[in-house]
């Protein structure tokens, strides 16, 4: 697509584990997306979903209207919210040449060598270890999608937080700035990240 | 108010815009989360309605018949083999013309089982009576099914609307909802003359010999056949409402000074219209159009906007086995009547969710330009070989 | 030719699809291994149909059809009326969920017990429409949370309560029908050789926990259908022609509170006093259930050796004093 200075398309896959929300997730970012004043298309892996199974799911950000409905083959990013995943799925197919990372990790994992990514692209956030915190169990996808923004500013940070504030309202209000924070947590993790790396 | 929704989502705020009174609900993927988004409005008392899970989609059928025959309008929903378990009824309600309108979530039919989108399911049902129209967005969907309640009550037929199962029902995107002041002007409250009352007592369903059923048949196509301005006011009058419409019985894309024309149905043709745009850039005389409105099949709109066209390239998302691709042979027969000597390449492609992107629809094409011999609806992109 | 895999030769054998935890596999695996491959299988659509047949695969080995949701029992009158057509004796067995049962099944099952073929149907009740996504079915209890039983402001959750199958099945008056679950091998055991020793139609309801429709952990589904039993919500019984001739007694009754409060399902109705009431109609339905069966009683003639078609104290039942005495 035209990488125009005023028309910008992207990509996005998250893959996960069924029950850890990786679908929520990419509705959440279309929805902020939305927001922010772009068009946003999001979906599922199409499918039957099984508890503890690997899904996927696709968000399409563009400045101009989306009108076909065909899935994602080339991401410009990828979400990786269970590092196990990375043993049995190929995560990684179809990442464009200069495509981001975002890994629910402590590290980069040992494979991430064999793979022709900069250090740059990788954000590796704690996402497990944050979200407990927060929540009291891990629920990396709030986290993860600080991440994302922060690796890519292809959206705003408050675009997010009031995407949650809205559509996480009936949760109640804990939920709700639990999750911003976990948002904010991950933005400023990955930022951190990024800085070390630069 | 534009929003980002889920499309099954989109169509139940459509449904509950159009207040029926009376939904009947019976799961199949992938028109689940439409039934389920209606249960939970119902349960939060923000639509008011006999909200019936019924035990078979043949009784969600019957129960829609009994509650329009009822005086109450109504909805339901399926899927695939769900649909085909209504046929009977389908042809029932249509021949009783009876204004039921009902969402199809376009899905493949078993066997073997598949859980996915293309139009088998409601194309087997085209024989049946009821008009059919197909929505490209979920945007078209909300706004195609709050003009199907107009089209049905207005015409006593019954009203299929057609959307691609998890390519739309399944997919988030923007969606302009309408404002129920507004559709409660572009949709008046129910109406049905032979609805059952004691009051005005009739019969619905009788018999019929030999010496009357063509004709009860006969009045049943031509009705089909005039429901098609009906099609086009009603589309016209909404876009009139609510800024938005979608040509009516078909969707013309570029066609003027079109050599080839690409034509199909359903959320696949997004892609077509953006390889369009793309070799018109190349300087390629191509167009796409939109088949919105399949049943009853606008053979006059069809002729008139193709009468030109040096070529049409036909992907359809079903067929007959044993025969050939099911719209390419209608639009053919429509061709031939008129006196037109097109030729229609004729595609089977997207079958069981297959996705249909821009390099397929470029190769088949391609494809039809460079043969010189009809080409009488092969499979796009099949590898046989991969399942003998 | 025996084409099993020697290390797994389980008529349902090891990897198919379904969420761990899943109460219908562990009760599949139970009722086909008992039976054997030397069977004919014929399976609703349904979660059971979905995964373990997937995308080309498949997790039998056995024969094994499956053709749409409604007519699994109409599939298998045709096999079964085969296989009496050529004099071989292979036994036929259907396998549905609650939907292919309850609901959409029962037309075609009520024909086949009707015309007496020679079948063992065999249910496995998730109580609802699971693999489409948990939307109610007539088999889900009264004020359990489904897709398309939400609780909402005006609602606690399924409003009807779940359909009397097995009543429903007796008044066919037909050999043998019984209820079975998970957490009472033995007492499946016995009832499935039971069945399998009889002719004509032959009807087994397995109660089959689902940790993602009922929510609840994995780890607990054999805990939660003991707890079934426990509270009288699930009588396990045993019926001949239309007549109760086993049932297994309950040592002491639990309340259902026991049941629902470890099931996320109904964990809306515990906190508003409308939930409260639907907890009290719960407990009546057990109580009743619990009396209708005779579930606490102490044992009576269906116990003594007199009766023509009696069965003592049901399978795997508590014992009860004196219970040698001949009377």
């Amino acid at each position: 697509m035209d990488e125009t200075n005023t028309s910008t398309y992207h990509e996005i896959r998250f893959h996960g584990r069924g029950g850890q929300g990786a679908v929520s997730a990419a509705a959440l970012l279309s929805l902020a997306a939305f927001d922010d004043g772009f068009e946003a298309q999001a979906f599922p892996k199409f499918g039957s979903e099984r508890r503890g199974a690997p899904v996927e799911a696709y968000v399409k950000i563009s400045t101009t209207a989306i009108r076909r409905h065909n899935q994602v083959y080339q991401p410009d990013a990828i979400v990786i919210q269970d590092q196990s995943l990375l043993k049995s799925i190929a995560v990684f197919d179809g990442l464009k040449a200069e495509g981001f990372v975002v890994l629910n990790a402590e590290q980069l994992p040992a494979e991430a060598d064999k793979l022709n990514i900069s250090r740059r692209q990788w954000a590796c956030v704690p996402a497990d270890h944050i979200s407990e915190a927060l929540f009291g169990r891990p629920l990396p996808n709030t986290v993860l999608l600080g991440a994302l923004v922060a690796l890519t500013h292809w959206i705003q940070l408050t675009a997010l937080e009031q995407a949650i504030s809205h559509h996480l309202a009936s949760k109640g209000e804990s939920i709700v700035n639990k999750n911003i924070e976990a948002l904010q947590a991950g933005y400023r993790s990955a930022m951190q990240t990024m800085e070390d790396v630069a | 108010m534009r929003q980002q929704l889920e499309g099954a989502r989109a169509v139940a705020e459509a449904v509950r815009l159009c207040r029926p009174q009376v939904i009947a609900a019976y799961p199949i993927t992938p028109q689940t989360h439409i039934i389920e988004h209606l249960a939970k409005m119902v349960a939060d008392g923000d639509l008011i309605a006999e909200y019936v899970s019924v035990e078979s989609e043949f009784a969600a059928a019957s129960l829609v018949l009994g509650a329009v025959a009822g005086g109450a309008r109504s909805f339901t929903a399926s899927a695939s083999q769900g649909l085909l378990l209504m046929t009977e009824v389908l042809y029932n309600i249509a021949g009783m013309r009876l204004p039921v309108v009902m969402v199809c979530a376009n899905r493949a039919i078993s066997s073997p089982i598949n859980i996915f989108s293309d139009h088998q399911d409601s194309m087997s049902q085209r024989d049946t009576g009821w008009i059919q129209l197909y929505v490209e967005s979920n945007q078209e969907a909300v706004d195609t099914l709050i003009q199907a309640y107009r089209i049905a009550e207005r015409c006593e037929l019954p009203v299929m609307v057609c959307m691609d199962g998890f390519f739309l029902t399944h997919t988030f995107e923007p969606v302009d909802m309408p404002d129920q002041a507004v559709v409660d002007q572009f949709l008046p409250t129910f109406q049905f003359a032979r609805t059952l009352d004691p009051k005005h007592p009739m019969t619905l369903g009788g018999g019929s010999e030999p010496e009357n059923y063509l004709e009860f048949r006969a009045s049943q196509h031509v009705a089909l056949l005039q429901a098609q301005e009906v099609i086009k006011t009603t589309d016209a009058d909404y876009a009139e409402h609510f800024g938005r419409g979608y040509g009516g019985l078909i969707d013309p894309y570029r066609v003027d000074g079109a050599d080839t024309v690409l034509l199909g149905l359903g959320s696949m043709m997004g892609a077509v219209k953006d390889v369009v745009d793309s070799l018109r850039e190349q300087g390629q005389a191509v167009g796409a159009l939109r088949l919105r409105c399949f049943r009853p099949f606008p053979v006059l709109d069809l002729v008139q906007q193709l009468a030109g066209v040096k070529r049409v390239v036909v992907l359809e998302k079903a067929f007959s086995a044993g025969a050939s691709g099911i719209v390419a042979i209608e639009l053919r027969a429509a061709f031939y009547d008129a006196g037109l000597s097109i030729p229609v390449a004729g595609f089977i492609a997207g079958l069981g969710g297959r996705d249909v992107t821009p390099a397929v629809i470029e190769a088949a094409l391609h494809r039809a330009i460079a043969t010189n011999t009809p080409i009488d609806s092969d499979f796009l992109d099949c590898q046989l070989d991969s399942v003998l | 030719m025996d084409k099993r895999d020697t290390f797994r030769p389980n008529v349902l054998t090891s990897g198919h699809r379904a969420c761990s935890g899943c109460g219908e596999a562990m009760a599949a695996r139970m009722v086909t291994d008992l039976i054997g491959p030397n069977a004919i299988y014929v399976n609703a659509t349904g979660c059971l149909q979905v995964f373990t047949t997937h995308n080309q695969q498949s997790a039998w080995q056995a024969p094994w059809i499956h053709s749409v949701f409604a007519n699994a029992a109409a599939v298998a009158s045709g096999v079964e009326a085969a296989l009496r057509a050529r004099g071989d004796p292979t036994p036929v067995v259907v396998q549905a969920g609650d939907g292919g049962t309850f609901d959409i099944g029962l037309q075609c099952l009520s024909g086949m017990i009707e015309r007496g073929h020679d079948v063992l149907f065999v249910c496995y009740d998730n109580e609802a429409y699971m693999n489409t996504g948990v939307q109610r079915s007539s088999s889900t209890p009264h004020g359990a949370r489904t897709t398309t039983s939400p609780p909402g402001r005006l609602s606690q959750g399924k409003h009807h309560f779940k359909k009397d199958v097995l009543s429903i099945i007796a008044a066919h008056h037909m050999p043998y029908a019984a209820t079975a679950t998970v957490a009472y091998f033995p007492d499946l055991k016995a009832k499935v050789e039971k069945a399998l020793s009889m002719q004509g139609l032959r009807f087994l309801q397995v109660l089959s926990p689902c940790p993602l429709g009922w929510d609840h952990e994995a780890a607990l589904s054999v805990s939660v259908s003991r707890l079934a039993v426990e509270t009288g919500l699930f009588p396990l019984v045993e019926l001949e022609y239309g007549s109760v001739t086993g049932v297994m007694r309950l040592a002491q009754q639990r309340p259902v509170e026991d049941y629902l409060k470890v099931q996320g399902r109904f964990k809306h109705l515990f906190n508003s006093k409308e939930g409260a009431v639907e907890v009290r109609h719960l407990q009546a339905l057990a109580d009743r259930r619990i009396q209708h069966y005779g579930l606490l009683d102490t044992p009576t003639e269906w116990d003594t050796l007199r009766a023509t078609q009696v069965q003592r104290h049901g399978r795997g039942g508590y014992p009860v004093m004196g219970e040698d005495t001949v009377q």
